[in-house]
C-alpha cells in the first residue's frame, strides 16, 4: 500500500469514527438521561473520536516517511561492493541513487552485474517490509486512537473544549504556512542577494549608471568585464510607471466620482463590474495590446509631425499600464467616497452649496487619504508589473525623461537575465535576485504607507 | 394610545390654536409630503415670525423632521419625495420655478442631529459658506466673518488659538457651536434646527439652548425637539406634532400649562409618547 492510499484509508477510518463517535454519545446520553446531561453536542465526541482516530495515524506516518530513506541508506550500506566503498562517498551516491532508479522503474531482471542484482532486490525487500510494517502500525494505531477516545465519551468529558483547541491548531497551522512561505521567499532572495554584493560593490550597484550585466563565461572572452549599475532600470521604471500613473489618477478619480456622486443605483451596478473587468484581463494581453496596436499608433502620430519615435516607446507601454490599473483607483476610490457620512454633504448642502461644490471642497478632502491610499496601491501594482513591460517597453537601458524612447525596467532585466541557460553563481544571474529584493523593498514600501494611510482615514469615521 | 385620544385624532381636521401670527418671516399652509405612496405630512399650516423660536414636538415618526426638512427644500435630495401646498418665505413661494434651492438654503440655514463638522480646519469650516457664495473680498474681511460667527455662537474664546485644529477634534458641544457658527457664516435669515441637542450631554445643551435664546435677537428659528423642557425653556411658540398631524400650535407657555387638545395634554404630561 502506497502512503498515499495509507493517507486516504486513515481519512475515511476517521470519518467512520466519527459516525461511529455521534451515535455512541447518542447512547450515552440516553443512559444518563438525555443530551442536557451531555456537556458536548454529539457532534463535538464525533470528532473528538475522528481526531483520536486520524491523528496519531497520520503523524505516524509522516514521521515514518520522513526517517524511512535514512534507515533504508545504512542498511543497504552492508551490501554495497567494496571497490565502490573504496572509491569515496560520492562513488556511493552515485551506486545508491542507481540502483533506486532501477527499483523505481523496474528493471532489476535486465541488471547484467550481479552484486548490483543483489543490493537492488534488498532494497527492495527493505522498502516492502518498511511499507508493510507502516501499513500495520498506523492501521493499529488509528484503531486504538479511536477505541480509546469511544471509551471516553462520558457525559463529564469536555469533547467540545478538545476539539475547539485542535481546531486552533489547524488555523494557527495554515496561517503560518502563508506567512513562512514569504519569510522563506524573501530570506532565498536577501541570501542571493548577498551572494552577489559580494561580487558586485553595493554602491555601484546602487549608484551606479551603466548597466550591461555580460559576464564573462569564458577566460579570453572578450567585452567580459559587465557593469551592474541599476540606475537606468530605476529610472525606466519610474518613468512608466509616471506616465501610467498620468492615465490612471485622473480616469480612476473621476469615474469614481461619476459612480459614487452622480450614477444612479442602476448605472452603477453594471459600469462599477464592467470597469472592474479591466483588472481582470490578463496582463499578457495588454501586452501584446501595447505592443502590436498602441505602439505603432504611436509611433504612426508621432512621425506624422516629425517626432521621431523608437517602435517600443515608454509611453505606449506606460499608457496602457493606466488603462490596466484605472480599477484600482476608481474601485477604492469609490469606496471611500461612498463611505463619507451623508451628514456631511447634508451640512454642505444646507448652507448652499451646490452638489460639485460639495464634492470638490467637502467629498474629496474628507475621502483624501483613503484615495491617496489607493493611488500608492495602485503605484506599487505599476512598479511590478512585468509583462506589458517587457512586451512593449524595450530593452534600452538608458537614462532618458523622454516618453518616445524605448527604456527598460527592473522587472524586464529580471526577466531577460533568468531566462535562458545560465550559470547559476554568475554575477549576471545573481544581480537578478538583487534587483527583485530592490524592488521588493520599495513596493513594500509603499504598501505599507498606502495601508497606514488607509487604516487612518477608516478610524476618522468609526 | 387609548380610546378617547384615538377619537380625538381620527376626528382631528383642524389645527387648534392659532398657526398664523403677524407678518411672518415663513408661511407654510396646506402643506402635505409623501415619500412615494406614503404620506408624512397631512394638511401642515404653520408661521415663523421674526425673532421668535418655534419649538415643534412629537412622539418618533410624527412627521417634525420632515416638516423641517420642508422649509430649506432639504428633502430635494431624497428622489421619492413630493411637496404639496404653500410655502413662502417674505412672501416669495419657496417650490415656485424661479427659487433656486442651492440659493434658498444661503438664505435658510440648518443645524443638524448630529454635529457633521467638514474634515476641514475649524477657520475653514467657518469659512466654507462665506468661501462658497463670495461674501467677503479679502483675507481680512473673511477673517472678520469667521470671528463674528464663532463669537456669536459662543465658541470663539474656546478656540481662538488652534483655528487651524482640525473641526473633527473639538469635542461633541464644541462641534455642535462649530455647525451653528457655520450655518451663521453666511448670515441666513431663518436657522432650523433638527434636535441639535440630542447628541450632546448636559451642560453642553444648556450652552447651545442659551444660544439659541441669543440668535433670536437676529434670526427666526425652528427647532425640532424631543425634550419637552427644552422646548418650554427656549421657545416662544410650541407647535405639536401626531401622526404627520399638526395637532394644536400656541403660545409656549398656554401649550405646557393648559392644552387645548387631549393629545397635547396626554404628550406633555407623558401618558405616551
Amino acid at each position: 500500500m502506497s502512503a498515499t492510499t495509507l493517507v486516504l484509508v486513515a481519512i475515511a477510518l476517521a470519518a467512520l469514527s466519527f459516525a461511529y463517535g455521534r451515535m455512541q454519545a447518542f447512547q450515552v446520553a440516553s443512559k444518563h438521561g438525555g443530551m442536557k446531561s451531555m456537556h458536548s453536542l454529539p457532534s463535538h465526541y464525533g470528532m473528538m473520536v475522528a481526531l483520536w482516530c486520524a491523528l496519531p495515524a497520520l503523524a505516524i506516518i509522516i514521521g515514518w516517511k520522513l526517517i524511512e530513506p535514512t534507515v533504508i541508506s545504512s542498511v543497504l550500506d552492508g551490501s554495497i561492493p567494496q571497490e565502490i566503498v573504496d572509491a569515496g562517498p560520492k562513488t556511493i551516491e552515485l551506486y545508491k541513487n542507481d540502483i533506486g532508479n532501477l527499483v523505481d522503474s523496474d528493471k532489476i531482471s535486465g541488471i547484467a552485474d550481479a552484486g548490483k542484482k543483489l543490493a537492488a532486490e534488498k532494497l527492495r525487500g527493505l522498502r516492502h517490509i518498511s511499507s508493510v510494517a507502516l501499513m500495520i502500525l498506523a492501521l493499529c494505531v488509528a484503531v486504538v486512537g479511536a477505541s480509546l477516545a469511544l471509551k471516553r465519551i462520558k457525559p463529564n468529558t469536555r469533547a467540545r473544549v478538545t476539539v475547539e483547541k485542535i481546531v486552533r491548531f489547524f488555523l494557527i497551522g495554515s496561517a503560518s504556512i502563508a506567512i513562512l512561505t514569504t519569510v522563506g521567499i524573501v530570506a532565498s532572495v536577501i541570501f542571493e542577494s548577498l551572494r552577489f554584493f559580494q561580487q558586485v560593490d553595493f554602491f555601484d550597484f546602487v549608484a551606479g549608471t551603466q548597466w550591461s550585466p555580460q559576464t564573462a563565461i569564458r577566460a579570453d572572452q572578450a567585452g567580459s568585464s559587465g557593469s551592474f549599475g541599476a540606475v537606468p532600470l530605476f529610472v525606466g521604471t519610474l518613468l512608466i510607471s509616471f506616465i501610467a500613473m498620468i492615465v490612471a489618477v485622473p480616469f480612476g478619480l473621476l469615474s469614481a466620482i461619476y459612480l459614487a456622486e452622480y450614477a444612479s443605483r442602476r448605472v452603477r451596478s453594471i459600469v462599477k463590474p464592467l470597469l472592474e473587468i479591466l483588472a481582470g484581463i490578463p496582463t499578457v494581453v495588454y501586452g501584446f495590446f501595447a505592443a502590436l496596436t498602441v505602439a505603432p499608433a504611436i509611433r504612426h502620430v508621432g512621425e506624422s509631425i516629425g517626432l521621431s519615435v523608437s517602435s517600443e516607446s515608454a509611453l505606449a507601454a506606460g499608457a496602457v499600464m493606466g488603462i490596466m490599473i484605472i480599477p484600482f483607483v476608481s474601485s477604492l476610490s469609490d469606496d471611500v467616497i461612498t463611505a463619507v457620512p451623508q451628514a456631511m454633504r447634508d451640512g454642505s448642502y444646507g448652507l448652499g452649496s451646490t452638489k460639485s461644490e460639495t464634492i470638490r471642497q467637502v467629498v474629496i478632502p474628507a475621502a483624501l487619504p483613503g484615495i491617496v491610499g489607493g493611488i500608492l496601491l495602485a503605484a506599487s501594482r505599476a512598479i511590478g508589473e512585468t509583462m506589458i513591460v517587457v512586451m512593449a517597453a524595450g530593452l534600452a537601458a538608458k537614462i532618458t525623461a523622454n516618453p518616445l524612447e524605448a527604456v527598460t525596467t527592473v522587472t524586464v532585466q529580471i526577466v531577460t537575465l533568468l531566462t535562458g541557460d545560465q550559470e547559476f553563481d554568475s554575477a549576471k544571474t545573481l544581480a537578478a535576485f538583487a534587483l527583485g529584493l530592490m524592488l521588493f523593498v520599495v513596493t513594500l514600501c509603499l504598501n505599507v504607507i498606502a495601508l497606514q494611510v488607509v487604516r487612518k482615514y477608516r478610524e476618522q469615521y468609526e | 394610545m387609548n380610546k378617547s385620544a384615538q377619537e380625538a385624532f381620527d376626528n382631528l381636521t383642524e389645527t387648534v390654536g392659532d398657526a398664523q401670527v403677524d407678518k411672518p418671516k415663513m408661511r407654510t399652509e396646506n402643506v402635505n409630503v409623501f415619500y412615494g405612496t406614503n404620506q408624512a405630512i397631512h394638511d401642515v399650516s404653520l408661521d415663523i415670525g421674526n425673532n421668535e423660536v418655534v419649538a415643534m414636538i412629537g412622539p418618533s415618526g410624527c412627521g417634525k423632521s420632515t416638516f423641517l426638512r420642508c422649509l430649506n427644500r432639504m428633502n430635494d435630495t431624497i428622489p421619492s419625495c413630493r411637496v404639496e401646498g404653500s410655502i413662502t418665505l417674505d412672501g416669495e413661494d419657496l417650490y415656485g420655478p424661479d427659487l433656486d434651492p442651492v440659493l434658498l438654503r444661503a438664505r435658510v440655514g440648518m443645524v443638524f442631529q448630529k454635529p457633521n463638522p467638514f474634515a476641514k480646519s475649524i477657520y475653514d469650516n467657518v469659512a466654507y459658506g462665506p468661501r462658497i457664495h463670495g461674501l467677503s473680498s479679502n483675507r481680512a474681511e473673511l477673517d472678520d466673518i469667521v470671528t463674528d460667527s464663532l463669537k456669536k455662537a459662543g465658541l470663539f474664546d474656546e478656540v481662538k488659538n488652534r483655528l487651524d485644529a482640525p473641526g473633527t477634534s473639538l469635542s461633541g458641544g464644541q462641534q455642535q457651536r462649530l455647525c451653528i457658527a457655520r450655518s451663521i457664516a453666511v448670515s441666513p435669515e431663518v436657522i432650523l434646527m433638527d434636535e441639535p441637542c440630542s447628541a450632546l450631554d448636559p451642560i453642553a445643551t444648556a450652552r447651545i439652548e442659551e444660544l439659541i435664546d441669543e440668535l433670536r435677537q437676529n434670526f427666526a428659528i425652528a427647532i425640532v425637539t424631543h425634550s419637552m423642557q427644552q422646548a418650554a425653556r427656549v421657545s416662544q411658540r410650541t407647535a405639536y406634532f401626531h401622526l404627520g398631524k399638526l395637532v394644536e400650535v400656541n403660545d409656549t407657555k398656554a401649550v405646557f400649562t393648559n392644552p387645548q387638545h387631549e393629545l397635547t395634554e396626554n404628550y406633555i404630561t407623558g401618558r405616551f409618547g
